[in-house]
């Protein structure tokens, strides 16, 4: 297992090491000044222009520059916000809670409703039942999601009026942070409603980003459980005469949900890395709309930093499900 | 999983073709989905191609005169508009109409361009291994290791916002799949006999490559390249509607909504409508693939 | 079903507006995220209006409502009969605000002033790069580092700022918000503990509100300041909502869920004024969008030949178009709100006819030429695209052939500087300071050429006029100056002006005694609300 785990770690490494460089030199190919758009309509003398460069360090020659940065990361430092001029880091670490809160809840809907849809689709398989799931389950999945973001937005904050348009909670509500994770700390807080306030404000975009891995894990459930379902030693647990119920809950389920947890694993890797469109339809404080606004600011350090700081997340996670994987399927560990 | 080795077996004969069209199409036909998937997307290509002709207005002239006119049906709706006009009076059904063309157009663009890309790639790493098949398949995981969508907004914002950089940049972060899995058929297939017996009867590398192997791996990538026309589209308007995809006043779905999002508590039709196209056309792909591969898997055929 | 209704209901309870708190609490949607709380810093107006306007003072304010430089933190002053030396008496027993990291020993005295402003401007301070990438672009943009020569203490409650050539507009530069002045005890004490960024994340000054937290791209939050040295404000508690979307802050506002929002979208414009709980504050911006030809080139090198188009161009459809009908035709090369204004001024009318016999008079014919319109949106042009479409339709009339051309924001503003630039372009700029001279001697004058102006015109009468205007100390004075170069200006016809867009603030109907500043600012010293 520690050699696995060595031989994947040792893999990763030039992996980031190419993300770095594409980070890297991504934000060298930009077009524009950006130190022409720091002033705006306001035109700088040569002077200046010269001397803000400099202090940018973008006057030196464009290896010592990727050196230098490469040097930064590995202290854990990425750098300062153009626009801003905080630690790219500080402010990772200030969003970073609200997109995991949001993933959070996101994969809970998506697991706790896909995969007894996916169970229940593979044992009625073929009926009016199973066809219906996934005929949701394939809307789901071929969802615009910005669109369906801005149709529940429509209906339920507009017409209905149940939920808020945006924010994390009610302005009424203030405390310090502990955690960033607004659910906990509302309930450390012991202000009344709080709680409830988090989690409504937390209810549409977690569906929202929930619908596609919703439907992805149906599927895929469905799908497994199918294969499983007709091997040969679930046909001889059900001639033994165990109870449906006992086949499906103890022996197939269990073994189906291998390839399921992979595929959940991967969903987790990408919300982690910023629902791109959900937060910036819901405008929730996060990496993803973080990263978007900066494009858009054209920002080049926090994009830069950005990239590299959500590959590595991506890659982290994904390590993590190989290992799982390993762990639970002790077929393909040698 | 052993491909198409039911059907594999290397012939060109016409007879053999058209009884493996037949038995595809046996399969596909029976899976009900599939059919209407077609059939919605056949409708979506004549829309695209006659849309000069169907097209009631002009998807660009602005009738000043009848600004966010709602549709025929709500009230104050008019029979010139039948789904309503934008907030500069563009008639709404004119310009998904057109805007038809193009998301098909970027399907196929798309689809294309990763597929050839991928294909050639995936060819190269899988036949000549070694050193060059580490370097591109390190390439592939960078390329993977980012989310696709924001790598594809990074490249539009560094190509400069326009539809055709937008499809590059989507084909581009689309085209890693096909690599992996053109390079692990090629892997499959490389060691079989048949192969090993044209190497012997003296076929260069390239004929092998293309003439041989390739297309014995092409059930899995006809399957990818469904998936890779709706997430074409799928992304392009993502990309369009966060203002990096088509520009204005290019009727293209995501970019439409874009437009009217400022209106969406007033006027529900100019939001609705787009999005709804855009969720139709996905929807039929996806119901296309989700036959094809059922009628190409021989492991699903089987249960 | 039921558990949404569950959520709805506690919603409905927590409505915080609803609740009946003895405390007052404004919320204000604001439009975007604070870049940070050192307003010396940056330079846009979303940042200083949640750090330099409810944390901050300066030596000199801009008297609420106007562009009025008045007294401040300075008491008064005195200027040398050169214009050179200014000697400022600062206000006694000005209380620093504390949180709790720090509590301020002692009051406002001339080291604040001279730590404020010394670190701006020289580049040897401790304090010139205490946070990465620490840059003063308003600073220098406004030329400080050149101009001044010397910042003294007199006493504790004296100082003393030396310039190296008399500068009329010197002291409206004072009270731009990069010229608060911050605490120097709070600085020394950061510098102690090892946490120097703080100021820019924890701002302690001596303004109406004191900062208490932030949550990054979400909230900030302000309390009353129980010491402030002026009229202490009614308000107990001032939030800012950070919401981007303009849709969205009008759906706050409408549900109550915040008080005043900036920046409405022109279409709401309408439905707001309709809306019985809302009401909607309409003010001339401090600002300018033109045309700017290139003088430098053939044919555009000939006034009347700029003349012509300039009558050729309909500006009422472009606000109309652009703005919805929320910006007025511009005359003037500045804004009708700023002192020294020439009402007298005659403006090209539109006139096709005209235009088309000029254009024959000045020997002109089939010209074909570029329009360069911006890419992005900014407060007085919100749309150049469109209005270079209204202009191209307008040329096409009286036989001129235009190529519309963009770039990239950047590239634009970097290419459109060039002297050889092929064509016209759309420009603007929104004052920084309310004086006269931060518009026609940054943008028109002869050092300009080949940076802010972007006409390339270098008119020795105009030249002359505006640069007496700046080192002339009387108001008056200067007034007869400016008038009378806007009359040169229009003359020689440089641009076309275009706009001058208006200020939408729409707010609830029981807010009181709020007043936008001409300059853009959103500030809450004097808000309430009505019961």
């Amino acid at each position: 297992m520690f050699g696995f785990l060595l031989r994947r770690i040792a893999v990763l490494i030039p992996t980031f090491i190419g993300v770095s460089i594409i980070a890297f030199s991504f934000i060298r190919l930009l077009p524009g000044d950006p130190v022409a758009l720091l002033s705006g309509e306001r035109v700088m003398s040569p002077e200046q222009h010269a001397a803000v460069s400099h202090q940018l360090g973008l006057d030196r020659p464009i290896v010592i520059q990727y050196l230098d940065y490469l040097w930064g990361v590995m202290r854990g430092d990425f750098g300062a916000s153009i626009v801003s001029k905080t630690p790219i880091m500080t402010q990772f670490l200030d969003l970073f809670p609200a997109t995991v809160e949001l993933s959070f809840c996101a994969i809970i809907i998506a697991v706790a409703l896909g995969i007894p849809a996916g169970v229940i689709a593979a044992i009625k398989r073929g009926t009016i039942i199973d066809q219906g799931m996934m005929g949701v389950a394939l809307v789901g999945y071929s969802m615009p999601i910005f669109w369906w973001g801005l149709l529940l937005i429509i209906l339920f904050s507009g017409i209905l009026q149940w939920f808020p348009v945006s924010g994390r909670i009610s302005l009424m509500f203030f405390f310090e942070p502990v955690t960033g994770f607004m659910l906990i700390d509302s309930l450390l807080s012991d202000q009344k409603g709080a709680f409830l306030s988090a989690l409504s404000h937390l209810a549409l975009p977690s569906i929202v980003l929930a619908t596609i891995p919703l439907a992805v894990i149906a599927r895929q459930t469905r799908s497994a459980m199918l294969e499983v379902l007709s091997e040969d030693y679930v046909r001889t647990a059900r001639a033994k005469g165990l109870s449906p119920f006992r086949v499906v809950g103890l022996h197939a389920l269990r073994n189906a949900m291998i390839p399921v947890i992979t595929t959940i694993g991967l969903q987790v890797g990408v919300m982690l890395a910023g629902a791109i469109l959900t937060e910036t339809i819901f405008s929730w404080p996060g990496i993803g709309k973080w990263m978007v606004d900066s494009v858009f600011r054209r920002d080049y350090p926090v994009i830069q930093g950005g990239l590299l700081l959500i590959a590595g997340i991506i890659m982290i996670v994904n390590l993590i499900v190989d290992l799982l994987y390993g762990l639970i399927n002790p077929r393909i560990r040698h | 999983m052993a491909g198409t080795s039911t059907t594999a077996q290397p012939t060109s004969s016409a007879a053999m073709r058209r009884q493996m069209l037949k038995e595809f199409w046996f399969y596909f036909s029976e899976n009900r989905g599939a059919v209407i998937g077609l059939f919605v997307f056949l409708i979506l290509v004549v829309i695209a191609v006659l849309a000069p002709i169907i097209a009631p207005h002009s998807p660009f002239e602005q009738y000043r005169e009848a600004v966010l006119k709602p549709p025929i049906w709500a009230q104050g709706g008019t029979a010139t508009f039948l789904l309503g006009t934008d907030p500069v009076g563009r008639d709404i059904l004119s310009r998904l109409i057109y805007g038809a063309q193009y998301s098909l157009f970027i399907g196929v663009f798309v689809t294309t361009l990763s597929l050839v890309g991928g294909i050639l790639v995936g060819l190269i790493a899988g036949y000549y291994r070694g050193w060059v098949d580490t370097v591109i398949m390190r390439l592939m995981d960078i390329i993977l290791a980012f989310p696709s969508l924001l790598l594809a907004l990074v490249l539009v914002a560094i190509l400069g916002p326009s539809l055709t950089n937008g499809m590059i940049a989507i084909a581009l972060v689309l085209q890693p799949h096909f690599v992996r899995l053109t390079r692990a058929a090629v892997m499959a297939e490389k060691s079989k006999d048949y192969v090993t017996a044209s190497r012997l009867a003296g076929a260069g590398p390239l004929r092998l490559m293309f003439r041989t192997i390739l297309p014995n791996c092409t059930a899995p990538l006809i399957v990818q390249a469904t998936l890779s026309f709706s997430n074409a589209i799928l992304d392009a308007a993502a990309l369009g509607f966060l203002g990096m995809g088509a520009q204005p006043p290019a009727p293209e779905w995501g970019t439409m909504l874009s437009e009217s999002r400022e209106f969406i508590l007033q006027a529900w039709w100019v939001v609705t409508f787009p999005g709804l196209a855009i969720l139709i056309t996905v929807l039929a792909i996806n119901l296309m693939g989700d036959g094809l591969r059922d009628a190409l898997d021989p492991k699903m055929k089987r249960s | 079903m039921r558990y949404k209704l569950g959520f709805a209901a506690a919603l409905l309870a927590a409505s915080f507006l609803s609740t009946t708190a003895s405390a007052k609490t404004f919320v204000f949607c604001s439009e975007g995220s604070p870049e940070g709380f050192d307003p010396g810093l940056y330079t846009a107006g979303t940042t200083f209006d949640a750090s330099a306007h409810p944390v901050y003072n300066r030596l000199i304010e801009f008297k609420p409502g106007t562009t009025q430089p008045v007294a401040g933190l300075a008491q008064s002053w005195d200027i040398s009969s050169d214009g050179t030396v200014y000697t400022f008496k600062l206000r006694p027993n000005v209380k620093f605000q504390s949180n709790a990291s720090f509590k301020p020993t002692r009051t406002l005295t001339a080291d604040d002033v001279i730590f404020s402003i010394g670190r701006q401007i020289d580049a040897n301070n401790p304090w010139n790069k205490y946070i990465a990438g620490a840059s003063w672009e308003y600073a220098s943009g406004m030329g400080f580092p050149k101009l001044i020569k010397s910042i003294e203490k007199v006493d504790d409650l004296t100082v003393k700022i030396t310039l190296t050539h008399p500068e009329a507009p010197f002291l409206a530069d004072l009270a731009m918000p990069f010229a608060s002045i911050l605490s120097k005890e709070y600085a020394d004490s950061l510098e102690k503990s090892g946490k120097k960024e703080q100021l820019n994340q924890a701002p302690i000054g001596t303004g109406p509100y004191s900062f208490v937290a932030y949550q990054r791209d979400a909230v900030i939050r302000f309390k009353k300041n129980a010491d402030y040295w002026g009229t202490a404000p009614k308000i107990d508690d001032l939030v800012f909502a950070i919401t981007t979307d303009a849709a969205v802050r009008y759906q706050k506002l409408k549900a109550g869920e915040c008080h005043l929002m900036p920046y409405p979208n022109a279409a709401d414009v309408k439905a707001m004024k309709a809306d019985p709980n809302l009401k909607v504050l309409e003010q001339e911006g401090l600002n300018i969008a033109y045309l700017a030809y290139n003088t430098t080139q053939a044919p555009f090198d000939k006034p009347e030949v700029r003349k012509a188009l300039n009558k050729a161009i309909n500006k009422k459809a472009i606000v109309d178009a652009v703005f919805q009908g929320m910006a007025t035709p511009a005359v003037n090369p500045i804004p009708p709100t700023m002192w020294s204004y020439n009402k007298s001024t005659q403006d090209d009318t539109y006139d096709l006819e005209a235009a088309k016999k000029m254009l024959a008079d000045a020997g002109v014919k089939d010209l074909s030429m570029k329009v360069w319109a911006m890419p992005v949106s900014r407060p007085y042009m919100l749309n150049a695209r469109r209005a270079a479409e209204i202009i191209q339709d307008d040329f096409s009339k009286i036989g001129v052939k235009v190529e519309i051309v963009t770039y990239e924001w950047a590239e634009y503003l970097s290419r459109s500087k060039a002297k050889d630039r092929d064509g016209a372009a759309i420009m603007g700029w929104t004052g920084d300071n309310g004086d006269p001279d931060n518009f026609l001697d940054t943008l028109l004058g002869c050092d300009a050429v080949g940076g802010n102006n972007r006409a390339q015109w270098c008119n020795k009468e105009f030249d002359e006029l505006v640069k007496k205007a700046k080192v002339t100390a009387d108001q008056a004075e200067r007034t007869k100056l400016y008038e009378q170069a806007q009359l040169v200006f229009k003359k020689d016809a440089p641009w076309a002006t275009i706009d001058h867009s208006l200020a939408i603030v729409p707010m609830r109907k029981n807010v009181v005694n709020f007043v936008k500043s001409p300059l853009g600012a959103f500030t809450f010293e004097s808000v309430d609300l009505a019961d």
